[in-house]
């Protein structure tokens, strides 16, 4: 039992949610408990991954029943992926949010509010889990408004009128979303009778009752995925939030919402796969790609840069849907997508983290007060510049990785426009990224005369750490190959 | 042939697209957030109406027990809804979103 | 009673028809149409889940197949509503830290003292429907709202913030029924290997256990998104 993957995934959404529970019953044990909680759930991801790794892909009958009558948890290469990812991730945050959140420049109400972050955070991250894990289409919906509430909550954590503005319009977008994803669901249930991901990819013919849904299902997960033009939620929401919800928001929020399109588009949606509709989701992806990229590089404050930077970069993860679908066993692209939210996730991390600690420091987000605090701030500006490398996507990088399968994928199958928009694309994020490292390495003289506040470890350490890895991830390309290929989410010729 | 579980499935689509063009089109939050319970229950109208099988047999019970879900859920978001909404209009004097989410 | 009025009117909230409105409006129609046609579509509905579910019901535990689905087949899907109702409170908590809610102490005492009449009524009507829901149409959520309609009357009446230092049981109410859950999950993992696998025989008695600590959470919860925010305490201002 204890060997066995499918033991260890239910027990992967148990222990964060547990955690998240017991810390909304017991608030004055945060600190202990957000310590037990947090390695909890990171070892039962661990061990579920490396038992996936070792043993192929697993599947958990929950009551017993087994699909379609009852909801299966399912966990492939990819799935334990994005698992391992969130924890990376996830695990990094919480260190950062210890010493944020218990700055002496928060006043005591502030503090107070700021408590509601981590039942909020473990509630998420348990959420998150059961959203990669689910084999459902029904009981996605459940996750993805668990994501959606914990998420909507954590952005008002800040407390300022601009940020509750913020996080109402990402409610508002995202019930909007999710009602289209429900609806969608609603339609696939109509026209097949079943709920289950492999149980419909093995029914499913290219039906009205299909394409209404995924119709449904794409605009509702579009628009919670901010992809363009659908984006205009993310920057006030991602940059006017507290620093550890901004990198939670940007590094893993979005990915959510886009796993469950790739997922039911490849398991479900296939049979529309040589429509219009992958082609359609590639132009908003370059157009999301230039239109963010010229926006980001518009801005004069650092956390909005970034957050424009994720609209532009989200655009990549939707450049080769239609290689993913047409050919159905592309792992080249699909290695280049899943490496790019790898990449993604930790650099944008960092960079949100980074820019939160500049922030908690000089009080100040200014690009232009920036000049010089690589002086006075190495770490914090180390990690910004090394994020920024993955960012550009310059070797060795995570997000040279991916681009480089990108361009493999893309140049192999004939489509060299996608290939030159990958390459422009890199080209405006190296002039958006040095828009913030020129003065933050400018030389100045007065440096004496500015007070800055002290920036904890802990803080320094995550954001540091977390940069190192979006470098790191540069040797992790083979493994990803390897690793997407257990259990590959295509439906064969040959059902599943 | 229509019978009657069309018309009601019709009604909920008509009711769903009622619901996204209040949320879209109108700025006001109370009407933002009306439109969001009335789509949802245009979804939830179709789901019970695709349950029923015939004269002779019992409805499916699945869609049953997911409406069940789906309206706690819609219950949950209204109430977060509104609290957001109330809390904006206490600190900015206003029941609309800013136009432009920049300070 | 809840400051919502100040949602409710604004003169210069214009719902006119204009350019921009006139194209949202036929694009609604259009998505209207298309998912029309699509629903027309649907095949009779004989190959659903519905055989599987109905031949499945002996083992169920129950006999209402619409509480087999939700507590048995799909009870996953039930923990993690319970799961997403005390999410929307701390939501709530987080964005609105004192609730907006004004009451004021009604003038004639009759009110308090109906509602206090109410009280045990309802409970039981709450529990009936609970107990119900296993063979015929009921179940926690019904049980739940009227619990929850019991509450709002409560707070309607000013009993409940005139007893403030119940607020201390409050973390529990809202927390018990996803402590129940995930204890009856995780214990049946263990002991049979997947998650909310009920021992045959046992079906209904867990069921009813999990349900019945959901009720309370249900109507607690209810209640809560109805008040809006952490209640105050009576002595603040």
């Amino acid at each position: 039992m204890f060997f066995d993957a499918a033991f260890w995934l239910p027990l992967a959404i148990m222990a964060p949610l547990t955690t998240a529970l017991l810390l909304f019953l017991l608030p004055r044990r945060s600190g202990l408990l957000t310590v037990i909680g947090a390695a909890a759930t990171i070892a039962t991801v661990f061990l579920a991954t490396l038992l996936v790794i070792q043993n192929g892909a697993a599947r958990h009958t929950l009551g017993g029943w087994g699909a379609p009558l009852g909801i299966d948890l399912t966990a492939d290469g990819l799935t334990v992926l994005m698992l391992a990812l969130t924890a990376i991730v996830g695990a990094a945050i919480t260190l950062y949010a210890h010493g944020y959140f218990t700055h002496p420049v928060h006043d005591a109400t502030a503090r107070t509010r700021y408590a509601n972050f981590w039942p909020l955070w473990f509630f998420l991250w348990a959420a998150l889990n059961a959203l990669f894990l689910s084999g459902d289409v029904f009981n996605l919906y459940v996750t993805l408004e668990l994501v959606s509430f914990a998420a909507v909550a954590l952005t008002a954590l800040a407390g300022k009128p601009a940020v509750l503005a913020a996080a109402m319009r990402y409610l508002l977008v995202g019930l909007l979303g999710s009602l289209f994803y429900l609806m969608g669901v609603v339609f696939l249930y109509g026209g097949f009778g079943v709920l289950d991901i492999a149980a419909l990819g093995a029914v499913v013919t290219a039906t009205p009752a299909l394409a209404a849904a995924a119709a449904l299902i794409t605009v509702g997960l579009a628009m919670k995925t901010a992809l363009f033009p659908l984006h205009f939620w993310l920057p006030p929401a991602h940059a006017n939030a507290t620093a550890p919800v901004s990198a939670l928001l940007s590094a893993l929020v979005i990915k959510g919402s886009f796993y469950i399109l790739l997922r039911v588009w490849l398991g479900v949606l296939y049979p529309l796969g040589e429509t219009i509709a992958p082609y359609l989701l590639m132009a908003l992806g370059a157009a999301a790609l230039l239109w963010g990229s010229l926006q980001a590089i518009r801005q004069t404050r650092l956390k909005l840069l970034v957050a424009y930077s994720t609209v532009a970069q989200i655009g990549y993860l939707f450049l080769l849907m239609p290689l993913l679908l047409a050919e159905r066993n592309n792992l080249v692209a699909l290695a280049g997508v899943v490496c790019f939210m790898l990449a993604h996730a930790t650099a944008k991390a960092s960079a949100f983290l980074s820019a939160g600690a500049i922030q908690l420091a000089t009080g100040d987000d200014r690009l232009a007060s920036l000049r010089g605090l690589m002086q006075i701030m190495p770490a914090p500006v180390a990690a910004f510049a090394m994020a920024g490398v993955s960012l550009v996507a310059l070797p060795p990088s995570g997000g040279f990785v991916a681009k480089w399968f990108m361009l493999d994928a893309t140049l192999a199958s004939g489509y060299w426009v996608v290939a030159l928009v990958i390459v422009a694309g890199g080209l405006m994020a190296a002039v958006y990224i040095m828009r913030v490292l020129a003065p933050l390495f400018r030389q100045v003289e007065t440096v004496e005369a500015r007070r800055v506040e002290h920036v904890p470890l802990s803080m320094n350490l995550s954001a540091f750490g977390l940069a190192v890895l979006a470098i790191l991830l540069s040797f992790t390309g083979v493994y990803v190959l390897e690793i997407l290929a257990i259990g590959a989410p295509w439906v064969t010729e040959a059902g599943l | 042939m229509i019978n009657a579980s069309v018309l009601y499935a019709l009604a909920g689509v008509v009711l769903f697209g009622m619901g996204v063009y209040a949320m879209i089109a109108y700025p006001h939050l109370l009407r933002k957030i009306l439109g969001m319970n009335v789509m949802g229950v245009g979804v939830f109208m179709v789901f019970i109406a695709i349950s029923y099988q015939g004269p002779e047999q019992r409805a499916d019970p699945v869609p049953h027990a997911l409406v069940i879900t789906g309206i706690v859920v819609a219950v949950c978001a209204t109430g977060l809804a509104l609290a957001l909404a109330t809390q904006l209009h206490a600190l900015t004097g206003s029941a609309r979103i800013p136009a432009d989410g920049e300070e | 009673m809840r400051d919502l009025r100040v949602l409710e009117h604004h003169h210069d909230d214009d719902t006119a028809m204009t350019p921009p409105r006139l194209i949202i409006l036929a694009l609604s129609v259009l998505m209207v149409v298309g998912l029309a046609l699509a629903a027309l579509s649907f095949p009779a509905g004989d190959a659903r889940l519905a055989t599987l579910a109905m031949a499945a019901l002996p083992q169920s535990g129950v006999l209402n197949p619409v509480t087999a689905v939700l507590l048995n087949y799909r009870g996953y899907d039930t923990l993690l509503e319970v799961a997403v109702l005390l999410l929307a409170i701390l939501g709530i908590w987080a964005v609105a830290p004192q609730a907006r809610i004004w009451i004021r102490r009604p003038d004639t005492p009759v009110l308090a003292a109906f509602v206090q009449l109410l009280l045990p009524l309802m409970v039981v009507v709450a529990g009936y429907l609970l107990w119900l829901g296993a063979d015929e149409p009921g179940g926690a959520f019904q049980g739940g709202a009227v619990l929850g309609a019991l509450g709002v009357l409560w707070v309607a009446a000013a009993v409940w913030l005139s007893n403030a230092r119940r607020g201390n049981l409050l973390r529990p109410l809202l927390g018990i029924g996803l402590a129940a859950f995930i204890t009856a999950a995780v214990a049946l993992l263990l002991a049979r290997g997947s998650l909310l696998e009920y021992p045959s025989g046992q079906a209904k008695t867990i069921i009813l256990i999990i349900e019945g600590a959901a009720l309370f959470s249900i109507g607690a919860t209810l209640t809560l998104l109805f008040v809006g925010g952490f209640p105050r305490r009576s002595d603040a201002p």
